[in-house]
C-alpha cells in the first residue's frame, strides 16, 4: 500500500525524465550531430536563466501561490543593470548585488500584500508584472548594450569539461542554485513548511507553523530567483531591452508543471522542474535541427505536452483522493 | 437630513459605487488638467472626440470583460482570451483573404461566422478541461494561451495578412450611416444578451451559486458541469468577437501580436469592477465600468503626452490601490487608524473641558 502511494507520487517525475531521454534519443536517431556531449550541455547553456527562474516558480507553486511577474522582473534586471553599468559606471559586482537586493525587496512587497491583506496572488503579481515592465520602459525605451569588461569576460568564459566540450559560468550558477534550492526544499524547516502550506494552509496554521513568514519568504525567494535569472540573462544577451523575457512567466510555469509540480500546491520538486526546462529546450533544438519547421511548432508542441502532463496529473490526483476516501470509509466501518 | 444619509449609505453599499467613483475621479482629473477633453465634433456624419475614442477603444476590453466576469463568477479564470482573439482574427482574415483588388475569397458573413464558431469551440475546450477533467482554471487555460499563438500563426502561415476588402474595416471603426463607432453597437448587443440571460433567467443565480459552493450547488440539483461549459463557451464567443474588432481596427491579422496581453486587461477590468476574484457575486456592469476606467487612464496618459510604455506603471499603482480598498483586512487596518484618531480627539476635548 505504502509502496504504491510512493510510486504514484513520483510517477509524473519518472515520466518526465523518461520523456526527456526519449526526445533526446529521437533527435539522436534522426539527426546526425545531435547526439553529442556539447549538444546536451548546450541545453544547459541556452536555458540557464530559465532553470533559475523556474526554481523560484516551483517554490511558489509548491506553496500554493503563483507569480506571473517573473518575466517582467527579469527584463527590469537586465535594463537596470545595463543602465547602472553603462550610464553610472558602477562596479559590476555591486550592480549584481543591488539587483539581488531589488529582487528580494520586490518579493517582500508582493508577499506582504498577499499575506497581510489576503489579496489574490494572481492579481498582486499581475500588478507586479505591469510595474516591472513599466519601470523598464521608464529607464529606457531603446536597447542599452552592456559593454562592461567583466560582463563580457563572464559571458565568454568557457569552462572545459572532458572531450573538448565546455559549459559557461551561467550553467555553474544555475547548478549551484539548483542544489541550494533542493537543500532548502527537502532539508530545512522552511522547505517543509512550504510543502505544508501548499498541502493545506489551514492545517499548517493549526499545526503552529510560521505560515506568514514562510509565505513572504517564498515570494522573496521567487524575487531573488527572477533577478538572478535576469543577471544570467544579461550575460547571455548583454543588453537591456523592454521586450526581454516577454511571456517567460508562462514558460517558467510550464516547466514546473511538466516537471511534476501540482498547481494546487503541496507537490513538486526542483529536479522535476530541471527536466521540464530541458524538455522544452530539447523540443526547441529538435525544431532547429529539423530546419523546415517554423518556430510556432515549438509553441504547439510545448502546449500539447503541457496538456498531457496536466491531464495525467489530474487523473493521478483523482485516483489518490478516491483511495484516501476508501481508506477513510474502511476505517469508519471498522470502528 | 436623515433621508439623505440613508440614501448615501445605500449608494455606497451598492457594488457599482466604488468602480463609478474611480471612473468619475479619472474623468474629473481630465476635466481639470486636459484641455478640450470633453469636446465632441461631427465629421463626415460621424462623431469624433476623446470621449468617443474611449468608448470605441474600450470596446474590446468591454467584450472580453463581459465573458471574463461570468467565468470569474464561477470561481474560474480564463487567461487564453488574448490568444483566442488572435485565432479568431486570423480565421476571419484568412477566409476573406489578402487580395490587393479587395475581392474577398469567401463572403464576409461566412468568414465572421467561421471565426466565431472556432472561438466557441475553443471556449468549450477550456470548459471541457475545467468541468470534465477538473483541472485548475489557470492551468487549463494556460494550455490554450501557449498553443493559441502557434495556432493563429498556423492559420496565417506565419505571415501578417493585410486585408484590402473595404467593409473589413467597418467593425473596428465606423459603418457608413451610423453616427457612433460600430464597436459600441456590438458591445451593446453582447451586453444585452448577457444581461438578459443573467437577470431575466435563473442562470445568473446558478452561476453565482456555483462560484460560492460548487458541491452544494450540485447537490441542489444544478448541472454545474453544463454551466461551466456554457460560461467558458460564452467567454470564447466574447473573445472571438473582440478578436474580430481588433483585427478590423488594423485591417490585418497578426498571429503574434493581436490581443497580446489583453487577458490581463480583461481580468483587470473585472477586478476593478468590484468583482471578487474568488467567484460568487458578480456584476457585469461593474466590469464594463472597469474596462472604461482602464481605457480612460490610457487615453488620459496619451493626452498628457506620457509614453505608452510607461503606462503599465500607472496601471500597476491603480490596480494595487483599488484591490487594497476592496480588501477587508486593509479597510480594518484603516478603520483602526481612524478610530485611534477619533479617540484621541475625544481625549483632547475632555482635557480642554
Amino acid at each position: 500500500m505504502n509502496k504504491l502511494q510512493l510510486s504514484s507520487k513520483y510517477l509524473s517525475l519518472i515520466v518526465t525524465i523518461f520523456l526527456f531521454f526519449l526526445l533526446f534519443a529521437l533527435g539522436s536517431l534522426k539527426f546526425t550531430g545531435f547526439f553529442s556531449l556539447q549538444n546536451f550541455l548546450n541545453l544547459f547553456i541556452d536555458n540557464a536563466y530559465l532553470i533559475i527562474m523556474a526554481i523560484g516558480t516551483t517554490f511558489i507553486l509548491i506553496a500554493g501561490g503563483i507569480d506571473i511577474s517573473v518575466g517582467a522582473v527579469l527584463s527590469l534586471t537586465c535594463m537596470l543593470s545595463a543602465y547602472l553599468l553603462e550610464m553610472k559606471h558602477l562596479n559590476p559586482f555591486l550592480v549584481m548585488a543591488l539587483m539581488l537586493l531589488m529582487g528580494a525587496a520586490f518579493g517582500l512587497i508582493q508577499g506582504a500584500l498577499i499575506h497581510f491583506f489576503k489579496m489574490q496572488p494572481f492579481i498582486v503579481t499581475l500588478a507586479g508584472m505591469f510595474f516591472a515592465r513599466g519601470m523598464t520602459a521608464v529607464i529606457s525605451i531603446d536597447t542599452i548594450d552592456i559593454t562592461d569588461k567583466t560582463y563580457e569576460l563572464i559571458a565568454n568564459y568557457r569552462i572545459p569539461v572532458f572531450g573538448g566540450a565546455f559549459i559557461s559560468i551561467s550553467v555553474v550558477i544555475a547548478v549551484i542554485a539548483l542544489l541550494i534550492a533542493a537543500y532548502i526544499a527537502h532539508f530545512t524547516k522552511f522547505g517543509r513548511t512550504a510543502y505544508a502550506i501548499g498541502g493545506n494552509e489551514q492545517s499548517a496554521v493549526l499545526m503552529g507553523l510560521s505560515v506568514g513568514r514562510t509565505k513572504i519568504g517564498i515570494y522573496m525567494l521567487g524575487g531573488i530567483c527572477s533577478t538572478l535569472s535576469g543577471i544570467v540573462f544579461s550575460f547571455y544577451m548583454r543588453s537591456g531591452f523592454t521586450l526581454h523575457g516577454l511571456g517567460m512567466e508562462m514558460e517558467s510555469i510550464a516547466s514546473a508543471v511538466i516537471g511534476g509540480t501540482l498547481l494546487t500546491g503541496g507537490v513538486g520538486s526542483v529536479f522535476g522542474t530541471l527536466f521540464g526546462v530541458l524538455i522544452q529546450g530539447t523540443i526547441q533544438t529538435l525544431v532547429m535541427f529539423q530546419g523546415t519547421l517554423s518556430s510556432w511548432w515549438t509553441k504547439i508542441a510545448v502546449a500539447i505536452l503541457l496538456c498531457l502532463f496536466i491531464v495525467m496529473q489530474s487523473l493521478l490526483t483523482a485516483r489518490r483522493i478516491r483511495k484516501k476516501s476508501q481508506v477513510l470509509k474502511s476505517d469508519i466501518s471498522h470502528t | 437630513m436623515q433621508g439623505l444619509k440613508d440614501r448615501l449609505k445605500r449608494w455606497s453599499g451598492s457594488r457599482l459605487f466604488w468602480p463609478l467613483v474611480g471612473l468619475v475621479l479619472v474623468l474629473f482629473f481630465n476635466l481639470i488638467f486636459v484641455e478640450g477633453f470633453f469636446s465632441i465634433e461631427m465629421k463626415d456624419g460621424h462623431l469624433y472626440g476623446r470621449i468617443i475614442d474611449i468608448v470605441k477603444n474600450a470596446g474590446c476590453y468591454m467584450l472580453l470583460a463581459i465573458g471574463m466576469t461570468l467565468v470569474v463568477a464561477t470561481g474560474g479564470i480564463d487567461i487564453s482570451v488574448g490568444s483566442m482573439c488572435a485565432i479568431s482574427g486570423a480565421v476571419m482574415a484568412a477566409l476573406v483573404g489578402g487580395e490587393l483588388s479587395g475581392i474577398p475569397h469567401h463572403s464576409y458573413g461566412i468568414a465572421i461566422a467561421a471565426a466565431l464558431a472556432v472561438s466557441v469551440v475553443l471556449g468549450l475546450w477550456n470548459g471541457f478541461l475545467v468541468a470534465k477533467l477538473e483541472i485548475q482554471p489557470v492551468v487549463a487555460t494556460l494550455i490554450l494561451m501557449v498553443a493559441g499563438r502557434g495556432i493563429a500563426q498556423l492559420v496565417t502561415q506565419g505571415q501578417i495578412i493585410t486585408v484590402y476588402y473595404k467593409p473589413y474595416a467597418y467593425l473596428g471603426s465606423f459603418t457608413p450611416g451610423l453616427i457612433l463607432p460600430t464597436s459600441i453597437f456590438i458591445v451593446a448587443i453582447v451586453l444585452t444578451m448577457a444581461l438578459v440571460a443573467v437577470k431575466k433567467t435563473s442562470l445568473g443565480l446558478f452561476i453565482q451559486s456555483a462560484g460560492i459552493n460548487r458541491t452544494a450547488t450540485r447537490y441542489s440539483g444544478i448541472n454545474v458541469k453544463k454551466l461551466i461549459y456554457m460560461v467558458y463557451g460564452f467567454c470564447g464567443l466574447c473573445a472571438g468577437v473582440a478578436g474580430l474588432v481588433i483585427s478590423s481596427m488594423v485591417k490585418a491579422a497578426d498571429g503574434n501580436n493581436a490581443g497580446l496581453g489583453y487577458e490581463m486587461d480583461a481580468i483587470l477590468a473585472v477586478a476593478l469592477g468590484g468583482n471578487s476574484m474568488n467567484g460568487g457575486r458578480f456584476s457585469i456592469m461593474g466590469s464594463i465600468i472597469g474596462a472604461l476606467i482602464i481605457q480612460s487612464i490610457t487615453t488620459t496618459m496619451y493626452a498628457l503626452g506620457v509614453s505608452p510604455q510607461v503606462l503599465p506603471v500607472v496601471k500597476a499603482v491603480v490596480v494595487i490601490s483599488i484591490c487594497l480598498i476592496q480588501s477587508d483586512d486593509f479597510r480594518r487596518v484603516l478603520a483602526d487608524l481612524f478610530k485611534k484618531d477619533g479617540r484621541s480627539q475625544h481625549e483632547q476635548v475632555a482635557v480642554k473641558l
